[in-house]
């Protein structure tokens, strides 16, 4: 125990001291025809001096990665106003935006800054938010998803999800030469930080609830083994190291359990671990793979991949006993995830054209593809359910990509170097 | 119990002494660290372990020490039937030997998904070999499935060199 101790210090010391940026910017591939026009305004500057960010740029660049709205192009806008007392409606209406975002910038008495936005309906020519918040130089990003998140809900009856995180796997190298990192990056691939580094392969980042850790596997011991490091101090503790797999660890809701694969007995099995007692159960018994489980949003069971039929399909886990096959379309179908309302599956399909994410309505069983693009692995859905990221290729590069839950506006997340993939979307964190 | 493994791992490292550089009230979780930052411990592990088999038997180590597999299939094909057969023979023949086999997946299909696929190949040659008279004792399997491909790139030529078994002794 005393060993254990030590040797999570030196992993916090090794999480803290490596500060490597791998950010990923985003490039819209598919735009949705019948997205929302929108009208950001660059906010009005009365600090005196420069911004350090654009905080119109930030609200706009996450409005249309939601797939729900078309910002206009500023080349395009006609005035800048700061405040709603400003704005000429008819303006806008003519420019053809439904809704029209305007701001002010002040210095704050504390030396931070002082932002007020509005949110107006041009149509219906109504203010429908206005808001003064402050933050530091180094809070303006985070106040711009922040506002992004107020007008997305204000709007759409959806909460927003722009200050969320996702967490990846990057590669860079090739054979025996690769450097394996994991990162945790803003929803929009801002602000990248390193959280571990090794020369072994890392998978599988999966998200606490509380989104305050990270559960994910290290082969950092030349097996593999699955972890759960704080994100804040970087401690970590190992939690399985068993004899074969250790893999797909995926966190219960109320984030007291973690589902996993484990092949001690023979072949990969679905367990749950109980974190506080570490107590295991074994939930499938028999000679196929069975792997990468995720819970149902109300804990009462899971999905997970098996081959136990010949190819790969999802199946469904009841708790309370009794196990069904989820999928039908096609001969491959696994890594699935269930959508927040528990509606949704999101998985790797095959079809045709390589891999694809795809999404099945549980209720009626209706398949729908997702992309057009063809090596896609790993989706993981937003906490609010209206976006998906995933891994895919563009030529041999692994990047990340966003898609709309409906499939209509894609978008590709390439990092500056390197594959990028296993991409995890974190819960609501405030 | 979830250390055992490690703490096999630093009694083999320990008795080659190959833990030059490590402080031994560090223990297990130090070599840990050390492998995880560089895996020059492990290298050194290995390097031992081979002198240590070749002075105790005459028997070689076969050249070949990869073997290939037909897409989403575990059998052994034919041609390398008299590879894993060296390896059995020198496996026998040197029982102090350890063999770590390695299963590997192509990059098609879902990550943790060929996780088991790279397994059962592993498993495929660890029961050929064990079959021929060798000691299950000797085998260990590590899957790595797609994360460790020999060769990068789309297509079956590809695809065709990553998915194989590795004889690391």
């Amino acid at each position: 125990m005393r060993r254990l101790t030590a040797w999570m210090m030196a992993a916090a010391l090794l999480a803290v001291t490596s500060l490597a940026r791998a950010d990923l910017t985003i490039e819209i591939t598919k735009g949705n025809d019948s997205a929302t026009p929108i009208a950001v305004v660059p906010f009005e500057n009365l600090t005196g001096g420069s911004l350090p960010q654009d905080l119109a740029r930030i609200i706009s660049d996450d409005l249309a990665r939601s797939g729900q709205f078309d910002p206009i192009k500023r080349d395009n806008l006609i005035a800048l106003p700061g405040t709603t007392q400003d704005v000429f409606v008819n303006d806008w209406k003519r420019l053809g935006a439904s809704y029209l975002v305007v701001g002010q910038v002040k210095t704050a008495s504390n030396g931070g800054y002082s932002i007020q936005y509005e949110l107006m309906d041009v149509l219906g020519n109504k203010r429908m938010l206005g808001e003064v918040i402050t933050g530091s130089n180094g809070e303006l990003r985070a106040r711009g998803h922040y506002m992004s998140d107020e007008i997305f809900e204000e709007i759409t009856g959806i909460r927003g999800a722009f200050s969320t995180k996702i967490a990846y796997i990057t590669a860079n190298g090739v054979g025996d030469n690769i450097r394996f990192a994991l990162y945790v990056a803003d929803s929009d691939g801002h602000n990248s930080q390193e959280i571990l580094a090794s020369d072994e392969p890392i998978m599988s980042p999966a998200w606490s609830p509380d989104g305050k850790k990270l559960a994910y596997v290290s082969f950092e011991a030349e097996r593999p083994a699955i972890y759960v490091q704080e994100l804040g101090s970087g401690r970590r503790a190992k939690l399985t190291g068993f004899r074969g797999i250790n893999g797909a660890p995926a966190w219960s809701p109320d984030g007291r359990k973690l589902a996993m694969a484990l092949s001690k007995d023979g072949q990969p099995e679905i367990y749950v671990m109980d974190i506080a007692s570490r107590q295991f159960q074994r939930l499938t018994n028999n000679p196929a793979i069975d792997t990468e489980p995720d819970w149902l949003p109300d804990g009462s069971g899971m999905v997970f991949t098996s081959d136990r039929a010949g190819s790969p399909q999802i199946y469904r886990l009841d708790l309370s006993g009794g196990t069904e096959r989820v999928t039908y379309t096609g001969n491959y179908n696994s890594r699935g995830r269930i959508s927040p309302d528990g509606e949704n599956l999101f998985m790797i399909n095959r079809a045709g054209n390589g891999y694809q994410v795809a999404k099945q309505d549980l209720k009626s069983g209706r398949v729908t593809s997702l992309t057009d693009t063809q090596w896609d692995e790993s989706p993981s859905v937003a906490p609010n359910g209206t976006m998906v990221i995933y891994a895919t290729q563009q030529g041999t590069r692994g990047v990340l990509g966003q898609v709309s839950a409906d499939g209509r506006a894609q978008f590709s997340l390439p990092s500056a170097q390197g594959d990028v993939r296993e991409p995890a979307w974190s819960p609501f964190l405030n | 119990m979830q250390f055992t493994p490690y703490a096999k791992g630093l009694l083999v490292a320990l008795s080659l002494s190959v833990m030059a550089g490590c402080s031994s009230s560090g223990g297990a979780q130090d070599g840990d660290m050390d492998s995880a930052s560089s895996g020059a411990n492990t290298a050194g592990m290995n390097t031992g372990a081979n002198n240590n088999a070749n002075q105790m038997s005459n028997a070689t180590m076969p050249d070949v020490r990869t073997i290939y597999f037909a897409f989403n299939k575990d059998t052994i094909r034919p041609e390398f039937e008299s590879v894993l057969m060296g390896h059995a023979q020198y496996l026998k023949a040197n029982t102090s030997a350890n063999v770590v086999l390695e299963g590997h997946a192509d990059e098609r299909g879902t990550r943790e998904y060929n996780l088991g696929l790279g397994e059962r190949r592993a498993k495929s040659v660890a029961r050929f070999l064990t079959v021929q008279g060798v000691s299950p004792s000797q085998i260990e399997i590590v899957s790595y499935g797609e994360e460790r491909p020999a060769v990068q790139g789309h297509g079956e030529s590809s695809y065709a060199k990553n998915r194989r078994v590795v004889f690391d002794y």
